[in-house]
């Protein structure tokens, strides 16, 4: 059993403030995605459950104990380095037998083990090289080989497949889950792939600037963001918004329609997803920009009212730029952002 | 000039310089020690080898080098870790620690005679404490040990930071990551140092170990300061041989002797140290 507690973690390097009051349960055997932008504090969130940095404040728990004391070996986890840290003067089989000989393993268990993990990475043909003999790719399969092999309660990944090419990428992506929920680990799994995120996680933590904006599944994410940078940062293409204006009892004008929305006097935003909009006779007047084409469907970019507007269309359909659209939003699938506090309503 | 002859016209001045300051002496030390006024002959050698106090000589040199290489290797670890760990004031200690590097090994003998001798620092305070009643003579020929056991204190203090520097530098330059990674996967700080630490500071070992042996062998000034005639060693015979007996011959063969086993013993560490094929560290 090993649930990961993280409460009020903050963290500053000298003035500058990493991470702030991030407070996360991660299940036993679940596997969490923390997705964000790069320097939005991942890695720094993922040290402090390893224990290679301390929080400045707040508590990590791993199996309902407090760990934030314990060194990193006495915390029953396994970690992928986002820069490898794949050993030089060791072979690759050293290198993932490396933790099972800490432990003292008997050797041919290590043998074993090193075998079945390099053969789940595809780099069983690597074993006697070293890493300086390795594609970066391959260097990054072994560091993850490595931490398989301890066969860990907990296994923290820092973007472990982020130098794959697309294709190893998704087999890797399967294999790897697989094997995960085979062996009832609990998974941090770090990425800024939202492809990856979305087909691997049970549950997405969406983090910005150091803070956790919101913890729920890939589809919940998805479909209700809770806040305009998740609506932004998640979905490719991401969502659009339009500035809406109250027109009282619920109703409000966005880009001369009126829709049906909360019960607020605020202004608000308007958001939909590009592939929720379809071509109507009533609807949002878009003039048509750039048209690209991508097998089975069009992306249109138009101008809205003088805003950045993509739609996601039939891809039978022929338009050309300049060209005036319109477009109606599924009406469930409309959101609404509050611009000053950036947080959805309901 | 195609760029295939850059190369080495660029290397020209200094293998040059070599040539006329290092191999052409060189060729002379070696014209010497293999003649004796005729021609082509190893008299030299065998003078020297069968001299009764050369087995002695060799002996103390090889004694000295065997207690005072591995202990100022441990002590250069040791302090290389300890001063990679410091955050603050890392400077200041390995200043301090390297101050002996900038006093010449005779005044380094002299700095323990005032030590050690008859009326030196350490006599006037055992009497001061009443341990000994009088002064007693701590490097005679009654004590042979302390002796030894002097001049093999002066060396580790004198040049021991010489090793420290190349440690220093070449546990500086070990990725903090690997750290990282082998106490995540369970390596104890006794099993980093042996696992992580000490292989990839293979090539800093090699060049502090090849430097620190070699001088080992050429330990002259110090053993002379604190030792006299009381513990002969091979470089003080070499000087003997020049300058007292007059017999240059037979100083370029020991000179010979002294090369052949640093060049030995160089091959040995290079050997014993190397860097697997393949490995990039
Ligand atoms: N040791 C450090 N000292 C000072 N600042 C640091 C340190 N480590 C990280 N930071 C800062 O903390 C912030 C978060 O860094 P972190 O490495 O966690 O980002 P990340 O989300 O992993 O980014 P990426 O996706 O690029 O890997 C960054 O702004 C970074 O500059
Ligand atoms: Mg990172």
């Amino acid at each position: 059993m090993a649930e990961i507690q993280i409460k009020g973690v903050a963290k500053s390097f000298g003035s500058y403030t990493a991470l702030h009051d991030i407070n996360l349960t991660i299940q036993d055997q679940e596997f969490v995605v923390l997705l964000g932008a790069s320097g939005c504090g991942k890695t720094t969130l993922l040290r402090i459950v390893a224990g290679l940095e301390t929080a400045t404040t707040g508590e990590v728990w791993i199996g309902g104990k407090r760990v934030d004391h314990l060194p990193p070996k006495d915390r029953g986890i396994a970690m992928v380095f986002q820069n490898y840290a794949v050993f030089p003067h060791l072979t690759v089989f050293e290198n993932i037998g490396f933790g099972l000989r800490m432990k003292k393993l008997p050797n041919d268990e290590v043998k074993r083990r090193v075998e079945r993990t390099a053969g789940l990475m595809h780099i069983e043909q690597l074993l006697g090289r070293y890493s300086g003999e390795l594609s970066g790719g391959q260097r990054q399969r072994v560091a993850v080989a490595r931490a398989l092999a301890m066969e860990p309660d907990v296994i923290l990944m820092d973007e472990p497949l982020s130098n794959l090419d697309a294709l190893l990428r998704m087999e890797m992506r399967a294999e790897l889950k697989g094997v995960l929920a085979e062996s009832n680990t609990t998974a941090i799994y770090v990425t800024h792939d939202q492809v990856e995120a979305m087909s691997m996680a049970d549950r997405i933590s969406v983090m910005h600037q150091g803070r956790i904006v919101q913890a729920a599944s890939p589809i919940e994410v998805y479909r209700n963001p809770a806040a305009e940078f998740v609506a932004g940062f998640i979905g490719n293409p991401p969502m659009n918004f339009l500035p809406a204006t109250p027109q009282g009892g619920g109703r409000w004008a966005v880009a001369g329609q009126v829709l049906d929305g909360p019960q607020t006097p605020k202004a608000l935003k308007f958001a939909i997803r590009p592939e929720d909009l379809r071509l109507a006779d009533h609807g949002l007047q878009a003039v048509a920009k750039v048209i690209e084409p991508l097998g089975a469907h069009l992306l249109v970019t138009c101008d809205v009212n003088g805003a950045l507007f993509r739609a996601v269309l039939d891809s039978d359909l022929s338009v050309k730029p300049g060209d005036t659209l319109t477009l109606a939003p599924q009406s469930d699938r409309i959101r609404w952002f509050d611009p000053e506090t950036t947080r959805a309503v309901a | 000039m195609t760029p295939r002859y850059l190369p080495y016209v660029l290397i020209l001045p200094v293998t040059l310089f070599l040539g006329v300051f290092f191999l052409y002496p060189f060729a002379l030390v070696a014209k010497q020690a293999f003649t004796t006024g005729g021609g082509f002959t190893l008299d030299n050698f065998r003078e020297v080898v069968g001299y009764w106090k050369f087995p002695i000589s060799l002996k103390n040199t090889m004694l000295l080098a065997a207690i005072v290489v591995p202990v100022q290797l441990a002590l250069a670890l040791l302090m290389a870790t300890m001063v990679n760990r410091m955050q603050k004031g890392r400077d200041l200690v390995l200043y301090v620690w390297t101050i002996p590097l900038g006093i010449s090994d005779l005044a380094a003998g002299i700095i323990w005679l005032a030590i050690f001798e008859q009326s030196g620092f350490l006599n006037s305070m055992m009497t001061g404490l009443g341990l000994v009643d009088q002064p007693i003579t701590l490097l005679g020929y009654q004590n042979p040990w302390l002796v030894f056991a002097a001049i093999a204190l002066a060396e580790i203090w004198r040049a021991t930071a010489i090793m420290l520097v190349i440690l220093v530098a070449g546990i500086g330059l070990i990725p903090k990551e690997y750290y990282e990674a082998a106490e995540v996967f369970g390596a104890s700080p006794w099993k980093r140092f042996v696992k992580i630490t000490l292989p990839l500071l293979r090539p800093s070992l090699q060049t502090a170990l090849i430097l620190r042996v070699v001088l080992a062998f050429e330990v002259f000034a110090v053993v002379v300061a604190l030792g006299g005639t009381l513990f002969p060693v091979l470089m003080g015979q070499i000087y003997s041989y020049q300058f007292d007996l007059m017999n240059g011959g037979g100083a370029a063969a020991l000179a010979l002797i002294v090369l052949a086993i640093s060049v030995v013993f160089t091959l040995i560490i290079l050997r014993a140290l190397r860097v697997p094929k393949g490995a990039t560290i």
